[in-house]
């Protein structure tokens, strides 16, 4: 019984660093920034209670919220689905036996290395209108480029062009090795059946690399979801709101006008929209991600 | 047969082809850093500079605190990676070789606080640490890595930890071992693939932080990288006209990335381990 008792003072001990670090940097602020977003609060000024006002302002009389909730989820769509289907591309051509796997590998995660900001100025700077690579190369075959980052309606492709650079990323490691997980007998089994490779790619890849499309799925949204600082940088949200995020729009209320309730009313939807967006991908997840023999 | 060469062909074409596009960007960059500003405004800029400026990439040194910019960078990374290491070890130790009350619900807490978006939490946390006058410290950035060390870092070598039999320590400790000695001696030497993993994806993680030193970060000798960077694009040519520096511009990016680079290349194999590893948390 002491010896027990020993064990359990040991055990507390070795995990109190991150313990204390859950109330001071989680639970609390959790439950400040959930009490903040019923509070009209202006940083200089002590909260006061306004109940659900911040909500439903925001709901009601904030076009800016609307409007970049929609910037978001249009970004993320466009670059989940086709960073998905990019990055298994790349996973399946690296998993042909590919002599040089090592090299090939390391150069499509070479962009994933590119600091945000340095990404941001890279990218910034392709897509100049006048001057920028893109626009120079698609005169050189006839097209007059459009002005990417100054153009309402090309701003947020250009964007989920920027964010396709990453496909080589993590996110075909993850896929990679959910191929290579794939037992080989598989394949040799459907070859004897001479399928043709849409077959095997349906019937044998696809299924047993689903666990792995769906974690990739789930943790792209939720990481675009968050996408900040090329917005910040590349066009601090513009031109006229069209790339305006919502993690941006969420900074400029708690840090540029230091309204600290109503920044924390939209951390929380913020908050509840991830996890609903994970709940339906599980709920989703039933429909089409094979979990079976493994 | 044939066929079968015709697609091995095909096959290390589109490799190389999609090699080369996605390191356009990166050529191109280095490209531009090497020009002068006569052969950046042109249509006709070519690949190839001519004369190639070597003095830019001195020059960024000159026109900004590019030294201390990078130093700056260097501690803000360097030591949270230190914190979280020694941290998460503690902590998934604490979670994989004892019993205590209420143990897997703290687990649970672990795991899921991987969910919460971090703009939850930002606002107290900077009210914290505005009420202790740590605003354009670095302690903001450096505190929270020695308190936990992140989750994900926990749950990576509290997986580790359970694959390593309870026998070792038991060994040690007949030989009179306390447990942190077993903990330092016997089976941190056992993790060492581990905690290079979580070493490299922590650097990284604080190498390309942004927000965090925004909001904390008020003075230009206490800047990182990723707002010197910034600082340098909206004073020197940014995206909206201005004097245009995008040579200068171009080389300071290209001397930001050369740490994750070099990291990369030296320990790839923990790095792809690592990633792996995240994908297996399902």
């Amino acid at each position: 019984m002491k010896l027990k008792k020993r064990e359990a003072i040991l055990g507390y001990f070795y995990i109190s660093p991150w313990l204390i670090g859950f109330l001071i940097f989680v639970a609390g602020p959790m439950i400040a920034s959930l009490y903040f977003s019923f509070c009209d609060y202006q940083l200089l000024i002590p909260p006061k209670w306004i109940g659900i006002n911040n909500y439903v302002r925001i709901f009601s009389d904030d076009p800016l919220f609307m409007k970049s909730l929609w910037n978001t989820l249009y970004y993320t769509v466009g670059s989940v689905i086709l960073g998905v289907i990019g990055s298994l591309i790349l996973a399946v051509l690296l998993n042909q036996r590919v002599r040089g796997e090592t090299i090939f590998r390391s150069m499509f995660y070479l962009p994933t290395l590119t600091p945000a900001v340095a990404m941001a100025i890279l990218w910034g700077w392709l897509f100049n209108t006048e001057f920028g690579l893109i626009n120079r190369t698609l005169a050189r075959i006839g097209i007059q480029g459009p002005a990417w980052l100054y153009s309402t309606e090309w701003v947020i492709p250009s964007f989920i062009i920027m964010s396709l650079w990453g496909i080589g990323g993590s996110r075909m490691i993850i896929l990679l090795a959910g191929l290579q997980g794939i037992p080989q007998e598989l394949y040799d089994a459907a070859e004897v059946d001479g399928v043709n490779w849409w077959t095997r790619f349906r019937y044998v890849t696809f299924p047993l690399l689903s666990p792995s499309l769906f974690f990739v799925t789930v943790t792209g949204i939720i990481s675009s979801f968050q996408v900040f600082t090329t917005s910040y940088i590349m066009t601090s949200g513009g031109p006229a709101n069209a790339s305006l995020f919502y993690v941006l729009y969420l900074y400029r209320n708690a840090f540029e006008y230091f309204k600290m309730g109503y920044a924390s009313a939209l951390a929380w939807i913020l908050f509840i929209i991830v996890i609903i967006l994970t709940l339906l991908q599980f709920r989703l997840a039933g429909k089409w991600v094979y979990y079976g023999g493994q | 047969m044939k066929k079968n060469i015709v697609s091995r062909v095909l096959l290390y074409l589109s490799l190389t082809v999609i090699s080369i596009l996605l390191l356009i960007p990166l050529l191109w960059a280095i490209s531009t850093s090497l020009k002068e500003p006569s052969q950046i405004y042109t249509e006709h800029s070519p690949w190839i500079p001519n004369p190639i400026l070597w003095t830019n990439y001195t020059e960024v040194w000159k026109v900004l605190p590019f030294a201390t910019f990078y130093i700056n960078s260097l501690i803000i990374t360097i030591v949270p990676t230190i914190g979280a290491l020694i941290s998460s070890l503690l902590v998934a130790y604490g979670f994989a070789r004892f019993d205590f009350p209420a143990k897997n619900i703290l687990f649970y807490a672990v795991l899921s606080t991987m969910m919460i978006p971090s703009q939850v939490t930002i606002i107290p946390v900077f009210l914290i640490f505005k009420s202790l006058g740590w605003i354009d410290t670095f302690y903001p950035l450096i505190v929270p890595s020695f308190l936990g060390g992140g989750a994900f870092n926990i749950f990576l070598l509290r997986q580790f930890l359970m694959t390593i039999p309870r026998e070792l320590d038991d060994a040690a400790k007949i030989d009179g071992c306390g447990s942190f000695d077993i903990l330092r001696k016997i089976l941190t030497p056992l993790l060492k693939p581990a905690l290079a993993t979580i070493a490299i994806l922590t650097f990284m993680g604080h190498w390309n932080d942004f927000m965090g030193p925004l909001i904390y970060l008020k003075s230009l000798q206490k800047y990182p990288l990723a707002l010197g960077l910034r600082f340098f694009q909206t004073h020197y040519g940014g995206i909206v006209g201005g004097t245009a520096h995008h040579n200068l511009l171009m080389s300071a990016a290209i001397l930001s990335l050369i740490p994750c680079f070099i990291l990369f290349i030296s320990a790839q194999k923990y790095f792809v381990q690592g990633i792996v590893m995240s994908g297996l948390k399902q």
